[in-house]
């Protein structure tokens, strides 16, 4: 058995006949850490005396009630802007370095019922704003399948850890794309539920209007074990829905006869690497001899989606991160007023980024620009949903990239503007609030890994899941980073 | 530039952030590039837009009963300067 080969679905089979205990796979998980993570730095904090001790009482659980659940002792890691009771979440943030979150997130509370062993905590962009993980306060994370390029973000962490084989899932959140374009740039599958489907509560706020959590894993198969673990409404965040949840799993398939698949045209415009369009023009053929029927579709807003997000995001993000004022948690600064201590322990504690976010949506919620900008972007985003819902009257599904081009270097010098038009395929879903996945798609040349998105309507999960897999399937890709 | 250097030290106020002379001049050119990004929402038209947004979404209630929450100890652990059960701060009235 190769570690670095497991799923959740070959692992947990693997537990259930005995033949590997929830403490063995906690340690080769940890020996895969301690052998690749000096290089790759997936992981903020490595939970190794939890892990080992979580992994002892799951093989007692085992033992004792003979019972197990899909993800019963499957190791994985969180994004560390997710809390874990009694472990610190810092967000990748200098103003949380010493934070230990006094709670369970909602979704880790429910993963505890069916006791998968976490291992740690993982990188990211601070506070999750960015799309490289360069603007983490604690270092970059490097991508697997080339060191001197970046992860994507701001789930990279997440999605290297997976694709590194140092864990077989990772829980991570999506606001503008954050789970989907890591996943591809590392080639693993990445998906992000409908907004409402995953409680937020214990996710640290960014945009509280997009943010979603979502999960990291090697397979489609996969994704649908661990995102039933963790979908439903929550009385604790009033924005989750009570929809009825589907047996993902039922839903995988191998035939796509009869889905109708649309193929927005805005999202092949000029820009996109000529081998990114080769892979997804690919997988557009591969779903037709699958049996579904293809057709073009135009979304005629969605251009101003990144403009739109750039708005609103900063608005919401100005507004949530005003807690950040030395007083009650986070990194305090000494000042000789109550002011002083504000000024000192944001300006102190707060990144780049995360300060330009504050001043843009300080700006553009400020007396005299509020109609012009913020209440501007409401309405775009209003024409963004209505597109998506036109398209999604004819079509089941949309097929598109997930970023314009493969992963690029981290010395690779991008002004703010340029890093946010990496987000310029993922995050139109989220202003529409809609579920979309990114499924690996094949090798560049010069061996990068590029995903394919599949977008469903509102609450249609399944639909992604049987898409993603028959596609999984048909082309057989088995991506292994050299590391 | 779209946003002057008074604008730069407005906003800082408005958000509760310091910055030195040189990054104020780095944030000008920075801000002013983003705006300049966003300002293409200025052309579309907006009288045909609606504000129909969110029409979909229902504002979730659930009943006013008390439920087991998380330790205040471990809430009071995380604050910087404190006296027993008190947060200490800087005095605001002179």
């Amino acid at each position: 058995m190769n570690f670095t080969d497991l799923t959740i679905k070959s692992a947990s089979e693997l537990i259930a006949k005995k033949e590997v205990s929830a403490k063995e796979l906690a340690e080769m998980s940890l020996e895969r850490i301690k052998e690749v993570d000096d290089k790759v730095h997936a992981f903020l904090y490595v939970a190794e005396k939890e892990a080992m001790e979580q992994a002892d009482e799951v093989d007692r659980m085992i033992i004792a009630d003979n019972e197990n659940f899909a993800l019963t002792g499957i190791p994985y890691s969180v994004k560390d802007c997710i809390l874990v009771k009694g472990m610190k979440a810092t967000a990748a943030s200098k103003i949380l370095e010493n934070y230990v979150a006094p709670y369970d997130a909602t979704v880790i509370e429910k993963l505890k019922k069916v006791s998968p062993v976490m291992m740690g905590k993982t990188n990211l962009d601070e506070f999750a704003m960015g799309a490289s993980t360069l603007y983490s306060a604690y270092g970059p994370t490097k991508n697997p399948y080339d060191l001197s390029r970046v992860p994507g973000g701001s789930s990279g962490g997440s999605a290297a850890s997976v694709a590194s084989g140092e864990v077989i899932f990772s829980i991570g959140s999506d606001t503008f794309g954050s789970i989907r374009q890591p996943a591809s740039f590392c080639g693993v599958v990445g998906m992000k539920p409908t907004y409402g489907r995953v409680s937020r509560f214990g996710l640290i706020a960014m945009c509280s209007s997009m943010d979603q959590i979502g999960v990291f894993t090697r397979t489609v198969e996969d994704a649908a074990l661990a995102l039933q673990m963790i979908v439903g409404q929550d009385v604790k965040d009033s924005t989750s829905l009570p929809k009825l949840v589907p047996d993902y799993s039922a839903a995988l398939s191998e035939d796509l006869k009869g889905m109708k698949i649309g193929i927005p045209k805005e999202f092949f415009v000029e820009g996109i690497d000529p081998e990114v369009r080769a892979i997804v023009e690919n997988a557009i053929k591969q779903v037709e001899a699958l049996g579904a029927e293809v057709s073009e579709v135009s979304l005629p807003n969605v251009p101003y989606s990144v403009p739109a997000y750039y708005i609103i995001a900063p608005v919401e993000i100005s507004a949530n991160l005003s807690r950040y004022d030395g007083i009650r948690y986070g990194l305090s600064v000494p000042g000789k007023t109550l002011e002083e201590v504000y000024y000192n322990s944001r300006s102190q504690g707060l990144g780049a980024e995360v300060k330009r976010r504050i001043m843009i949506g300080t700006y553009a919620s400020s007396a005299g620009y509020y109609d012009a900008y913020y209440k501007k972007a409401k309405q775009i985003e209003s024409l963004v949903q209505q597109d998506f819902k036109s398209a999604f009257d004819k079509f089941d599904l949309l097929l598109t990239p997930v970023s314009p081009k493969p992963a690029f270097k981290i010395d690779e010098k991008k002004d703010p503007v340029s890093m946010y038009l990496e987000d310029v395929f993922t995050g139109p879903i989220n202003l529409a609030g809609v579920p979309a996945m990114s499924v690996p798609g094949g090798l560049t040349k010069s061996g990068l890994p590029v995903g394919v998105q599949l977008i469903a309507n509102h609450f249609a999960e399944e639909k992604l899941f049987q898409a993603g897999h028959a596609l999984e399937k048909s082309l057989n890709l088995k991506l292994k980073p050299n590391l | 530039m779209s946003i002057s250097l008074d604008e730069v030290n407005r906003i800082a106020k408005l958000a509760r952030l310091s910055f030195e002379e040189e990054e104020k001049q780095k944030l000008q050119t920075e801000l002013s590039a983003i705006l300049d990004y966003v300002d293409q929402l200025k052309a579309i038209q907006s009288k045909v837009l609606g504000e129909e947004y969110d029409k979909d979404a229902l504002n979730l209630m659930r009943d006013d009963v008390a439920i087991e929450s998380a330790d205040p100890k471990l809430f009071l652990d995380q604050v910087p300067s404190r006296h027993d059960d008190y947060i200490k701060v800087k005095s605001i009235l002179e």
